[in-house]
């Protein structure tokens, strides 16, 4: 069977990501390691609490040579933009959470709206990563 | 504003304490998140829960430190400070105590973080290539 266990957002910055992922969004550490034999690569992966088995990598932007420099300028400017990637999570309660989350300095682009799949919301973290909050209602069934 | 049982004030103060574990929570901001008097609040916690809110506190604060020191590479202090404990000295008296070893022996009995990190191959690949590529098969500088 196939399952999810790890999906990758880059950051500009490890240490400005696991500060926002965890003091304001909620999420736990995971792993923080740093290898030397890995030129000092930094494996840092955080999750919600009691979904363990789910993470997500705060990946770093490289540089040569694993990534050339016109790439990595590239990738910045695509994260600048807010074109490079989504996490899309779900609360019980998309106002508690959002109310919660603001409290704690998290400025949302969209505010708790009713859509046909529930309430929805959005932020971005430091890096332009779009984070959707999402209270699922699916309607009824019949 | 509907009913709630009592202990609904109460699971609010636990909820904190687990999501904010790492802020200088103390006992009275506790209370306070379930609108009660501290000596009140204690008892009430206590009798619901099974522990009193210092130490659902302080256990929820050493999981944690305890997961962080098989999980990274992070320093010990800088472990402390990040589960919200200011004292280094009174975090390693409680861990010990909670876990039978202090947090160095704890790390030391695990195997070391770097192995649980699960770094994917991908990743490893592109990452651990020897970065200097000065081998004899590149063009060898013309002769003076």
């Amino acid at each position: 069977m196939i399952r999810i266990s790890n999906a990758q957002l880059w950051v500009h910055d490890q240490e400005e990501a696991l500060a926002f992922y965890t003091e304001k969004v909620g999420m736990e550490v995971r792993s923080d390691v740093t290898l030397p034999e890995m030129d000092g690569f930094r494996w840092l992966t955080v999750g919600p609490p009691g979904q363990e088995d789910v993470t997500i990598v705060l990946m770093a932007i490289p540089g040569p040579p694993v990534m050339d420099e016109e790439t990595a300028g590239q990738v910045r400017e695509l994260m600048a933009k807010g074109f490079a990637g989504t996490v899309f999570l779900t609360t019980d309660d998309c106002q508690a959470s959002y109310e919660e989350l603001r409290g704690r300095g998290v400025e949302f682009s969209e505010t708790p709206e009713e859509r046909p799949y529930g309430i929805d919301s959005g932020f971005r973290d430091p890096s332009g990563n779009s984070i959707r909050l999402t209270e699922v209602r699916l309607p009824a069934e019949v | 504003m509907a009913f709630a049982p009592p202990a609904r004030h109460l699971l609010r103060a636990r909820d904190l304490a687990d999501a904010r574990y790492f802020e200088p929570l103390s006992v009275e901001d506790l209370a306070a998140a379930a609108g009660l008097s501290r000596a009140h609040f204690s008892r009430e916690f206590r009798r619901a829960f099974g522990d009193s809110p210092h130490a659902y506190l302080l256990t929820r604060r050493l999981e944690r430190a305890a997961a962080l020191l098989r999980n990274t590479d992070r320093s010990v202090a800088d472990i402390c400070l990040s589960v919200g404990l200011q004292s280094i000295g009174s975090f390693t008296t409680s861990f010990t105590r909670a876990f039978g070893r202090p947090p160095t022996a704890y790390r030391a009995a695990h195997p070391p973080a770097s192995r649980g990190a699960l770094v994917p191959g991908c990743v490893v690949r592109a990452y651990a290539r020897p970065q200097h590529r000065t081998f004899r098969e590149d063009s060898a500088p013309a002769p003076a």
